[in-house]
């Protein structure tokens, strides 16, 4: 293409110029790399072939379906499919297994925990910690301490329907009534009684408070739920206030604002979110972290 | 390459030499790009179709909304499940575009430095948004989402909710002048279980969610319609009953 008797090609380099010229000095036009050149071209006609291939241009009444008709709805189902077909091995013998043998066969264990495992993680985590070590309102789950039983199939039904969930009808109910907030007790009786469920448990009197009034304010008013003992009702998930574990903490603080705004935590129901196998999978999961009874 | 002829090629130097020419081209050309790639999506069925179940967003949810775009949530969440298999299997149901039809602007984000919010609504309990969003490193230590105390502890302001109603429903959103002019009455309703403008508020909303914050004794906060805001998120449609092969074909 250069040519030496060109004015517009720069004689010291044979490369021809853009004719753009400022004081005697020309702008070269160097031709773009070869390989770069035939790349671009190649993504020219790599474009062209998608849009035959795959759904592309607008029209007016529809758009361009490409030739095979790939639409990525149709195309996430069937990926789906194929995970469920990959899956499907596992979550048969899952599924037909009842739910006390899953943990004696360690075949079935192995399954059950992988997926526990994932779904616990993407579920789970965000509450009860990455570990199931919970957090400030959110009960530890490898403890041995359970507010609402421990046992495989209690697990199963707080999984499936939740805590204190409106939207499911079966969810677990039982709230601690406010007894500050409602007037029910006054503050020097919420002061005693503080005192004396720390003393469940041998933590020492702080501000001295009267622990025989505490007991008896406690007496009247926790029992019911907690238990003469303090050991708790699993039946309305009133905790155990004589082991050492606090859900809320063990200070004076936080025990008497919990007599006072009462209360519970939440829990969803994901008997709707999750499918039976993978409640059946998490239930397992979460028994075989230390503390299912 | 070309210098020798002068072909098609050479006559872009009549636009790179007259400055209002090539602005004129610029125009044209990128007419071109938005009429070809916006406007099928005003008439083609399939970006448009009616899915039941969603509505507008309630007074409260809407303030929610509000806030949500005010902290920039949108940098970090997105509100888009993609029709991937991962994505279906850790989020949900993908993202349907009647989902964010009246979301204006839509909140689709375009970055996950957070996970996607889309099926968030009913995931996780009020609680656990109250105690995250004062400190996400309280509910999940290696979180490094910044902190929103100060949602909690700001009255919501609910008096222009109604003007906001009607600017929307200018733009297509289906607000009646029944919602408008309850506006700060509904908001007040969804945070208080016990009030008498419940019933209304639920026959104007469907599956709305009411909760007992105390709204009616002034005791609203920004956090309560942030929460009420996302909790709604994604849970309006049933996809029991959704038919997604309708829109295949």
């Amino acid at each position: 293409m250069a040519n030496a008797s060109d004015p517009r090609v720069d004689a010291r380099t044979g490369t021809p110029t853009t004719g753009h010229e400022w004081d005697g000095i020309a702008e070269l036009n160097t031709p773009l790399p070869r390989w770069w050149l035939w790349t671009f071209y190649i993504t020219i006609v790599w474009s062209i072939a998608y849009w035959i291939v795959y759904p592309a241009w607008p029209g007016i009444a529809g758009w361009t379906h490409g030739m095979f008709g790939w639409n990525s709805r149709t195309a996430v189902v069937q990926d789906l499919q194929e995970l469920k077909t990959m899956r499907a091995a596992g979550e048969a013998k899952l599924s037909a297994a009842k739910l006390e043998d899953i943990e004696k066969n360690p075949e079935l264990l192995s399954i059950a925990r992988a997926q526990g495992a994932a779904a616990f993680a993407n579920n789970c985590a965000p509450c009860h910690g990455a570990g199931a070590q919970g957090a400030v309102g959110y009960p530890n789950l490898n403890d041995d301490e359970w507010l609402w039983g421990g046992k495989l199939a209690d697990i199963q039904t707080t999984l499936q329907h939740g805590i204190r969930w409106d939207a499911d009808k079966d969810t677990r109910s039982g709230a601690m009534p406010a007894f500050g907030k409602d007037g029910t007790l006054k503050a020097d009786e919420i002061k005693n009684v503080a005192q004396y469920v720390r003393s469940l448990s041998g933590l020492p009197n702080e501000g001295g408070a009267d622990l025989a009034k505490g007991k008896k304010v406690f007496a009247d008013n926790c029992a019911a739920c907690h238990g003469d003992d303090g050991k708790g009702n699993q039946e309305l998930g009133a905790p155990n206030l004589t082991d050492k574990i606090w859900l809320y903490g063990s200070t004076t603080a936080a025990i008497e604002n919990r007599v006072t705004v009462g209360g519970g935590g939440q829990m969803p129901a994901w008997g709707d979110r999750l499918d039976p196998t993978t409640i059946k999978a998490l239930t397992v999961y979460v028994h075989s972290l230390g503390g299912g009874k | 390459m070309a210098t020798q002829s002068s072909s098609l090629w050479q006559k872009h130097a009549i636009f790179e030499k007259n400055s209002i020419i090539l602005v004129i081209g610029i125009i044209v050309a990128i007419a071109w790009g938005g009429l070809v790639e916006i406007v099928p999506l005003f008439y083609l069925k399939s970006t448009i179709e009616k899915v039941d179940g969603v509505r507008p967003y309630s007074p409260l949810e809407l303030a929610g909304y509000n806030i949500y775009v005010r902290e920039g949530c949108y940098n970090c969440h997105s509100q888009m499940v993609r029709p991937l298999r991962d994505e279906v299997e850790r989020y949900g149901h993908y993202s349907l575009a009647a989902e964010s039809m009246y979301d204006h602007p839509f909140q689709w984000g375009s970055k996950r430095t957070g996970p996607d919010l889309a099926r968030i609504g009913g995931k996780y309990s009020d609680d656990w948004h109250r105690d995250h969003l004062r400190n996400p490193r309280a509910v999940v230590p290696t979180s490094i989402m910044p902190s929103y105390p100060w949602l909690e502890k700001t009255p919501l302001d609910i008096k222009h909710l109604g003007d906001q109603m009607k600017t929307l429903s200018i733009v297509g959103v289906p607000y009646t002048k029944d919602m408008i002019d309850n506006a700060e009455k509904d908001a007040i309703a969804q945070g208080a279980a016990d009030s008498k403008d419940v019933k209304g508020l639920q026959d104007r909303y469907k599956k709305i969610i009411v909760r007992d914050l105390g709204a009616d004794k002034g005791k609203l906060t920004e956090m309560d319609a942030v929460i009420a805001y996302l909790q709604r998120m994604g849970t309006l449609v049933d996809f029991k009953l959704y038919d997604s092969k309708a829109n295949i074909r």
